[in-house]
């Protein structure tokens, strides 16, 4: 059992009034595919910079591949490979000129790294001459992780490299991570898409600057506390005002084409519960509308524990 | 549809934007301030405590009555007697006297005798307004006198021969190109190495930086160096022209006042980098930077109004601007032909002055965001 | 009195060789909640600036809440409401003061101005102070609170440009809530986002690639057209089927 790429232990850090991370606690395995998910303002950013060494935490403590963040900041600088939001790209230079800097700066040369880097370099390749400020958001996205890469990281930490990218652009960038985390590489990424985060080997959901949960995708899935249903079929704001109305409702959320139910009664079996709901909703004149078990997801157990901490948005 | 209310709501949005900027909203209050007291107090017209050296040979009644009237003018400061018209070519190349009156030998047996006595009045023109100036005062000062000495002789016949130093065609150019390279020197180098820097920050490639082997001072000096060389260029195309086009003469040494230019602009950078190490933003940097360097080196450095007529205070003030000690060694060079000898006293100040900034410029740059 | 919200005809931009928006050919009725979704350089950002009277169209036409977006774009402008992600409310003015700019902007007396401003804080169920600054704000107060000014001046059309990015899951569905009250009142709701969730939410979509409208309809009849389960594949059969240029479009 080789040593935990990353250990994070009761960091908080306020900025002026406004508490950005609150007593943080995780760790990251060598050569996992780690995912930090939450909202704007969760604490995401600040965590990257602790962890790049660009911020002193105000408490508790941190260490990137066994050296401290506070005290071998050389050290980490030179085995990190950082992409920070919004892509800090030159914007003058065209896409050659990009990758060839960073990787001098890090005393290597495109040469050097190339095979890490060719499955995504590849395919902005033809662009080579173009300046990096007239490209796509998606090629921005696969310039900024080849610079981030091309000397060779022992870690990867991406701050939102989705954020802004279009859907097809993102599948492809989550496809990339997979086959880079099969290569050896520990990687650590920001997403406020909690679709994306399934794809990850654990994730750490945050809000407001704290933890919520950290675990696998599945397993985040089975802390949603309660049997959830999906219903559909019917005019989604009726279903969804039907629902809310029903009096053993516990949440009703719109998911997409369905409505993702929960009951609050902890005792009924799911299929006695399904049943009653269905009948309930017959008589509100929804007959075509059907109820069907699902597994909970990410997103579902976010909402879930966002409810139970105190500084949810209103 | 009336477009007055909307105009209004706009106008008060403005208003409040400005006024909750304090940063800007000081600048702009204090800045202007700041160029009245300056304006009201560096430009004189008038010329105050001009220093005069009479050379008289011999002491007798004549030169001594001389010397007492310029003492009691309230515009002259005397200096100490000086022996030898040498010695006053000297004193001028060093800049420490404006104006020389040069007594004939055998004044006295001259004046007796009736013969006609030539005076020589010798005025530092490097400005040409003041030169002229200083020269209308001293011609005044000795016209008073030979009055005075006409009163008890018969006849006392004095010409005054006058010579303007270092700029004997009275050009402006020659006024304000030394000055002007200061300017562009200040220019590229403290403003565009400030601007350039806070940009970094502002677009996000900063943080990418720091995150790597590089050291901040590695940074910063790869970021700094293209603007050395930019400045360099600049000199020597400013010096070009002043000589192919305006003629301005060049009397000294090239490689000196190469040399001199190179430190100016070290200083320059280095001011450059502290002020983007202090400032949050690429406006505050230029503000910062037009600020704290352009208008110091426009107002208070010589480069047009002289610094011997400011009022004490801001005479002061000038020992701490770099173009000032800068332009001195320009003008040194090129009108006075005057070299390291003379000349030492100002680049080592220049150099101290680097010292300080680049000290200070590397305690506030920071290895981390915060 | 139904005539559509939004209607575009062939509508074409280019700069320069690059056509942006390549002949595109729409209507939106009233009261519908219209998706408009599109890869980042596929043209949507342009098409917006041409319906929002921003952007003179090189060719073609649209109307946009009855006026005309060539010869009548400032009327267009009256009637229309923006809110995007990038820019919604001023950092540094309160939330009343923010009201109070745009609806003054938009010609509102002050007595209207604050009345409506009652109604509308009422509905969100604002709790923080009116006299908060907006950066102090949670971020999901923030775009919903930006949304519900956007509507102060009661426009026939509002435009939101990705209205959710970054927003928390449970304010994402409280914002569309607000989407679906804005419709019920007849408020025509021309929204972009890159949540697939949320494309289903919309009465009717557009998918746009490469500057031209590739697909258009209700979700359910777009998923048939594909024979695929989510619009998320839509999407990628879409985006694939093309040979991308990546190059951006300005």
């Amino acid at each position: 059992m080789s040593a935990p790429a990353i250990v994070v232990q009761g960091v908080t850090k306020t900025f002026g009034e406004t508490p950005a991370l609150r007593g943080v606690s995780l760790s990251v395995a060598a050569g996992e595919l780690f995912g930090l998910v939450g909202p704007d303002g969760a604490g995401k950013s600040t965590m990257f910079r602790v962890l790049t060494t660009l911020l002193v935490p105000d408490a508790g403590s941190a260490t990137v591949m066994g050296h401290d963040v506070v005290r071998d900041l050389w050290a980490i600088r030179s085995l990190v490979g950082y992409m920070p939001g919004r892509f800090a790209l030159y914007a003058d230079l065209s896409v050659e000129e990009n990758l060839r800097f960073f990787a001098s700066v890090f005393g290597t040369s495109i040469e050097a790294g190339y095979d890490l880097i060719a499955p995504i370099y590849r395919q902005i390749e033809p662009f080579r001459d173009r300046r990096a400020g007239a490209l796509s958001g998606g090629m921005k996205q696969k310039l900024a992780l080849s610079c981030a890469l091309v000397h060779r990281p022992q870690l990867l930490l991406l701050d939102e490299p989705t954020t802004g990218v279009d859907a097809v652009s993102r599948r492809e960038f989550w496809d990339l991570l997979d086959q880079l985390r099969a290569s050896g590489l520990t990687i650590v990424a920001s997403t406020p898409y909690m679709d994306e985060a399934s794809r990850c080997d654990r994730i750490g959901l945050m809000q407001d600057g704290r933890v919520l949960a950290i675990d696998a995708p599945a397993a985040i899935g089975a802390q949603f506390p309660r049997a959830l249903f999906a219903v559909h079929g019917g005019p989604r704001a009726r279903m969804i005002a039907e629902l809310r109305r029903y009096p053993f409702v516990a949440s009703a959320y719109p998911f997409g084409e369905t409505v993702h139910f929960s009951d609050r009664r902890l005792a009924e079996s799911p299929d006695t519960i399904r049943r009653e709901l269905a009948d309930y909703l017959a008589v509100a004149d929804l007959q075509e509308v059907r109820v069907a078990p699902i597994a909970p997801g990410i997103e579902d157990t976010f909402m879930e524990l966002m409810g139970e901490s105190p500084s949810v948005a209103a | 549809m009336s477009a007055q209310p909307a105009l209004l709501a706009f106008m008060r949005k403005e208003v409040r934007h400005l006024l909750r900027d304090r940063q800007t909203l000081a600048i702009l209050l204090l800045l202007p301030i700041a160029q009245l007291l300056l304006f009201g107090f560096a430009v004189r017209t008038d010329i105050h405590a001009v220093r005069v050296a009479v050379v008289a040979p011999a002491s007798d009644a004549a030169s001594a009555a001389l010397r007492t009237r310029f003492a009691n003018s309230g515009r002259f400061q005397l200096l100490p007697a000086v022996p030898h018209a040498d010695s006053l070519e000297s004193l001028l190349r060093r800049g420490q006297v404006d104006v020389g009156v040069v007594l004939p030998p055998r004044l006295a047996d001259r004046l007796t005798a009736g013969e006609a006595t030539r005076v020589l009045v010798v005025s530092d023109a490097i400005d040409p307004n003041t030169g002229t100036t200083m020269q209308t005062y001293a011609i005044a000062i000795l016209r008073d006198w030979q009055d005075a000495l006409g009163a008890a002789r018969s006849a006392v016949r004095i010409e005054t021969r006058l010579r303007m130093r270092f700029n004997p065609t009275l050009e402006s150019v020659n006024l304000f190109v030394p000055g002007l390279i200061a300017l562009i020197l200040t220019m590229v180098t403290s403003l565009m190495t400030a601007i350039s820097l806070s940009r970094e920050k502002e677009r996000g490639t900063f943080e990418v930086l720091l995150v790597s082997p590089l050291h901040p001072w590695q940074i910063i000096v790869g970021k700094v160096l293209p603007y050395l060389a930019l400045a360099m260029a600049n000199v020597v195309s400013v010096l070009l022209a002043a000589w192919l086009v305006f003629h301005v003469p060049f009397q000294g040494s090239v490689s000196l006042l190469l040399s001199a230019s190179m430190l100016f602009a070290l200083v320059g950078l280095a001011f450059g980098v502290l002020i983007a190490a202090i400032t949050n933003s690429q406006l505050a940097a230029m503000l910062a930077a037009l600020g704290g360097t352009m208008l110091p080196n426009t107002m208070l450095s010589g480069l047009i109004f002289p610094v011997t007529s400011m009022p004490l205070p801001l005479q002061l003030l000038t020992n701490i601007v770099p173009a000032r000690w800068f332009i001195e060694i320009v003008r040194g060079i090129m009108l006075k032909g005057v070299g390291l000898s003379v000349l030492w006293p100002q680049l080592l100040i220049l150099s101290v002055m680097l010292a300080v900034l680049l000290t200070l410029a590397i305690r506030r740059t920071n290895v981390r965001l915060a | 009195m139904n005539t559509p919200a939004i209607v575009a005809r062939k509508l074409t931009r280019r700069f320069g060789t690059f056509t942006a928006v390549d002949h595109i050919s729409f209507e939106v009725q009233s009261g519908e909640v219209f998706g408009f979704l599109g890869a980042n350089g596929a043209g949507k950002t342009t098409a917006i600036r041409m319906l929002t009277g921003l952007l003179a169209p090189s060719e073609g036409e649209a109307t946009v809440a009855g006026y005309d977006i060539r010869t009548a774009a400032d009327r267009v402008r009256e009637r229309i409401g923006y809110m995007s992600q990038r820019f919604s409310l001023y950092d540094d003015l309160t939330v009343r003061e923010n009201i109070r700019l745009y609806g003054g902007i938009y010609g509102l007396q002050d007595d209207e101005i604050a009345r409506r401003s009652e109604v509308m804080l009422g509905e969100l169920e604002f709790t923080p102070p009116v006299t908060a600054m907006v950066r102090a704000l949670p971020l999901g107060w923030k775009q919903k609170l930006a949304f519900s000014v956007a509507l102060l001046h009661q426009p026939a059309v509002v435009f939101l440009d990705e209205p959710t990015g970054g927003v928390d899951p449970i304010t994402r569905r409280q914002f569309w809530e607000l989407i679906y009250r804005a419709a019920a009142k007849g408020t025509t709701v021309f929204v972009t986002t890159h949540y697939l969730d949320e494309a289903e939410y919309c009465d009717r979509l557009s998918i746009m690639v490469d500057g031209k409208v590739a697909a258009l309809g209700t979700p359910a009849a777009l998923k048939a057209e594909f024979s695929v389960a989510s619009l998320d594949d839509v999407f990628v059969t879409l985006a694939r089927g093309t040979a991308s240029s990546g190059e951006r479009s300005p």
